[in-house]
């Protein structure tokens, strides 16, 4: 199955976890509290996004820690970038085009 | 000039919306994105070129054109016109498709709706919105792009682009 930085956002569970988890690094059981699904199905939401790589866990004492990956994160707007760039240069072309018309 | 681009991602709702402001009348612009050989002097991004095989504006009309690089690598694009509304909106599918305008197995559909509105001083705004049906659309750039380094991504980002 696909993991990426996309299929981790295309869920709105997911996407409602990173939001938390950029806030501040949180254990399953604190996550979970934040959801009215189950815990499993929060974990499965967490699993996928550890596929993803968009999250780390840490342990830390007995805890395990959930971290968002900024550097997988930043693959979308990188993405972004450059699809804005390309509709910059074809408009400034279109300018010229338009200029000659 | 001021042009106020703007390019608003929605994520969330696969969503990129994209307004540019154009020194020249709706009639001219018009002309410039409904019109085969205005469309190939500047949808290509460099160093493509934008070659159009066919070309039929109409409602259920297709236009099949190819993104060709200096390399002769060519990605075929297979856009049809879902609705038209003279001088001042249209629609679009896209995806991509061999040279003979077969779309290719699986490729993932994009829909775009351009609008264009008269402003002050005889200008024209274009504004758009790109739905992705879904995200394996921006996966094909990112697999590409981001493993096989700049090279590659260049031409993914075309075949993206061609898309919309």
């Amino acid at each position: 199955m696909r993991r990426d930085v996309f299929q981790a956002i295309a869920d709105p569970t997911r996407r409602a976890i990173l939001t938390l988890l950029v806030v501040q690094a949180m254990t399953p059981n604190a996550l979970a509290e934040h959801f009215d699904s189950t815990r499993q199905a929060v974990s499965k939401h967490i699993k996928i996004l550890t596929e993803c790589e968009v999250v780390t866990h840490k342990q830390t004492g007995r805890e395990i820690y959930y971290h968002v990956n900024p550097e997988k994160m930043k693959e979308i707007d990188i993405w972004l970038e450059r699809f804005r760039k390309m509709w910059e240069d074809r408009f400034d072309q279109l300018d010229n085009l338009l200029n000659e018309l | 000039m001021i042009n106020n681009f703007v390019f608003e991602p929605d994520m969330a709702a696969k969503k990129i919306t994209v307004t540019r402001e154009f020194n020249a009348p709706v009639e001219k612009v018009w002309k410039a994105w409904t019109e085969a050989e205005l469309l190939d002097k500047w949808v290509g991004p460099k160093p493509f070129k934008a070659v159009t095989r066919m070309m039929d504006f109409t409602v259920g009309g297709i236009w099949l054109y190819a993104m060709i690089g200096p390399d002769g690598q060519q990605f075929w694009v297979y856009a049809k016109f879902t609705a038209i509304e003279n001088g001042r909106a249209f629609s679009s599918v896209g995806m991509a498709c061999d040279g003979d305008g077969n779309p290719l197995p699986d490729s993932p559909k994009s829909y775009r709706d351009t609008k264009f509105s008269p402003i002050d001083g005889n200008r024209t705004k274009v504004g758009m919105v790109i739905t992705f049906e879904d995200e394996s659309t921006i996966k094909m750039f990112v697999e590409g792009g981001f493993k096989e380094g700049s090279a590659m991504s260049l031409d993914q980002l075309d075949e993206l682009l061609a898309l919309e």
